[in-house]
């Protein structure tokens, strides 16, 4: 078993390194509004400055998840989004770009239904580089977490301010790809935490790892994805992505034309964001 | 201390009974999780901690509940010897105070400032407003919208013991969402809160601690049988939402192989027709709320609404201790429709003059039977786990009554 299966995932954060900049990560989930409009997003999304991409699978149920998410989750279902379609979107991706990283996120019940082994071996077939699973932390690491380290699949471990030094190590044990720091101690989209706080809380984990850290949970604007760029190697963006779907809905709650843009263009411009900050030092 | 052969040495260490139960959160909880089990195995293995417990049980929940003969229902069916365990007179009108006491004590110890819990009725909701009231702790409860619009008596009592009610209309608005919505809480205020579960389910701990305080109706049926009878009851019947009354009753008496076990669920209009929350009969192993069980969910994982008409047998899931018991057999698990639930209520009511709560009415609908082709001599406990208050707004309108 690699401990950490090389995926596209080394390689991007590889060349970020080299560019001296840190990466955007872009949030949607999968089939929202509805197929169509979620792939045309994603069609666009790294040229319009997504470094690696998260594709939420939809689940009734996502606990971890504030308003935006959870409505976002329910119109995918709604909509007849389920986990083989996911990986079905991913193998279309990947028939045109073989090099942008995607992580799919989402909760274990899908998986487990799906079954464990059929869904690795399917997912590494599309092209799926990682798997950020909310509900399984380390103490469940036999259920998904090695089973996708022996399939070749990133597993990447959240970690939250609530997770202290002595606990560290038993996260980062099998962590892989790279860390995701959970910048609240709360839900998606909600409030947003300190710059001050967040590099405090990096320092920690670069303390114990050399994988790249990425930040999410409460980053909105560009300026906000700067912040986060000077002080960890990626920043995640979802809620305020997911919110210009519903923005632009037509008087029928239907996507109206403007959606695919309005979702790029705020790529666009957090992108802008995260590359007007350069990494002078080398990181890690 | 535990002994091999026996099914009551609870859960591995990783919180698994077989292969259900676990701690599946996500890591801003987990170091919490961790916490509260620690504090509870400290408070477990400490005398002081029980014998609070045990005043309170005693002196301001007024157990021991009875344990009664209940002659005319035995005499109606004509079999099985029936006997009520009465959790029904307990202080708030059901066996949930018996975990909220317990709960309460320990979230003190653990220095918690903030109480939150979910509720589908309202029972729990009340249970929990009850002990925040009687320690002075601030208590939110998360119930689903639509559930506060049909069980205002228990949200109007919840308000006055001082709780804030949250209606939640996230997701479907039911039990499993003011699930969701309690444990998003517990996420963004890990530091002061202390999240109060109402059932013997969630990531470990809670289904081992939650079925401990429980324990105390079936340790009481144990002495009170042996009083009466001089013996082991022959059988036990209980029902199960998310099965907290069921294995409390049910825990004693695992390792008593004489003892038959059945625990009833809600089939709702039928389990054929969908609308149910028979997790057991009608669902699959799955994970959600922390623990893998029983799930209502469709083929995509996708969880299901439960539906009955008694809204506390309402959740999709079940304990993961009842699904590690089905697997293996020790304990049976059936089956009863709103109708034949509704029949129990007015058989109880007219023949012992006991207004039951529908959810025990299902478990009396399973006893009725059954009982009739048992012997005179079968002894057969019921748990009466709540009084009907509460649903006699539901049940007039079922019968066309105009309140």
């Amino acid at each position: 078993m690699t401990k950490n299966p090389e995926t596209r995932i080394a390689k991007r954060f590889e060349k970020l390194r080299a560019e001296g900049r840190a990466g955007l990560v872009t949030f949607t989930t999968a089939g929202d509004p509805d197929l169509e409009t979620s792939v045309k997003i994603l069609d666009g999304i790294a040229e319009a400055g997504a470094d690696l991409i998260e594709i939420g699978v939809p689940f009734s149920d996502p606990m971890a998840d504030g308003p935006a998410i959870q409505a976002s989750s329910l119109r995918a279902i709604k909509a007849g989004m389920t986990l083989r379609k996911t990986l079905g979107i991913v193998a279309e991706f990947r028939k045109k770009d073989d090099e942008t990283p995607i992580v799919l996120m989402g909760y274990y019940n899908p998986i487990y239904i799906y079954g464990v082994d059929t869904f690795l071996a399917d997912a590494k077939k599309a092209g799926v580089d990682g798997l950020i699973v909310v509900d399984l932390p380390p103490e469940e690491e036999g259920e998904l977490c090695l089973p996708a380290l022996k399939a070749g699949i990133n597993f990447i471990y959240l970690t939250a301010p609530t997770t202290t030094d002595a606990r560290l190590p038993r996260v980062l044990d099998h962590a892989s790809g790279f860390v995701y720091f959970v910048s609240i101690t709360g839900i998606t989209g909600t409030s947003s935490a300190k710059t001050t706080d967040v590099a405090a809380h990096v320092g920690r984990i670069r303390a114990q790892t050399d994988l790249p850290v990425a930040v999410g949970f409460g980053i909105r604007t560009p300026e906000q994805a700067a912040g986060i760029a000077a002080v960890a190697d990626a920043a995640v963006v979802g809620s305020a992505l997911v919110d210009q779907i519903t923005a632009n809905f037509d008087d029928n709650n239907k996507p109206g034309p403007g959606t695919v843009d309005a979702v790029l263009d705020l790529v666009k411009a957090l992108a802008v964001g995260v590359r007007s900050v350069k990494k002078t030092e080398t990181v890690s | 201390m535990n002994k091999l052969n026996t099914l009551r040495n609870g859960v591995d260490e990783n919180g698994h009974f077989g292969i259900y139960g676990g701690r599946f959160v996500a890591e801003t909880l987990m170091p919490l999780i961790l916490e509260v089990e620690k504090a509870y195995e400290k408070a477990s293995n400490d005398d002081g901690f029980w014998a609070e417990f045990d005043r309170l049980m005693k002196h301001y929940v007024g157990r021991p509940s009875p344990l009664y003969y209940a002659q005319r229902m035995t005499e109606h069916f004509g079999g099985a010897k029936i006997f009520f365990k009465r959790d029904e007179l307990n202080h708030t009108g059901a066996h949930k105070i018996n975990n909220t006491i317990g709960q309460i004590l320990l979230a003190r110890r653990m220095g918690k400032k903030r109480i939150i819990a979910e509720t589908g009725a309202g029972q729990h909701g009340v249970a929990t407003a009850t002990v925040c009231a009687l320690y002075g702790m601030p208590c939110v409860v998360y119930m689903g919208a639509t559930d506060v619009e049909r069980q205002k008596p228990n949200v109007f009592r919840m308000k006055l013991l001082g709780a804030e009610i949250i209606p939640v209309t996230a997701g479907t608005g039911t039990l499993k969402d003011a699930m969701n919505e309690a444990l998003r809480d517990w996420v963004a205020n890990v530091e002061d809160t202390y999240y109060l579960i109402g059932t013997a389910a969630g990531p470990h701990p809670y289904p081992m601690m939650v079925r401990d305080f429980q324990c105390i109706i079936g340790n009481e049926t144990r002495e009170q049988m042996y009083e009466q009878e001089g013996r082991l009851p022959d059988s036990l019947v209980a029902s199960i939402g998310g099965g907290s009354n069921a294995i409390g009753l049910f825990h004693p008496f695992l390792d008593d192989d004489s003892v038959r076990i059945i625990g009833v669920e809600a089939a709702g209009h039928g389990i054929e027709t969908g609308e149910h929350c028979a997790s057991l009969k009608g669902g699959r192993p799955g994970v959600l709320h922390g623990n893998r069980t029983y799930l209502l969910q469709d083929d995509e994982g996708q969880i299901k609404d439960g539906y009955s008409i008694s809204a506390g047998l309402d959740y999709p899931g079940i304990g993961p201790e009842h699904s590690w018991l089905r697997d293996i057999g020790r304990v049976e698990y059936v089956s009863v429709t709103d109708l034949e639930a509704l029949e129990a209520f007015k058989l109880c009511t007219a023949k012992e003059g006991i207004i039951p709560a529908l959810e025990p009415c299902h478990a009396l609908a399973h006893v009725a039977k059954i009982a009739p082709d048992l012997p005179k001599d079968h002894l057969m406990v019921m748990n009466l786990c709540g009084r009907g208050d509460k649903d006699i707004f539901a049940v007039a309108e079922r019968f066309g009554f105009d309140m």
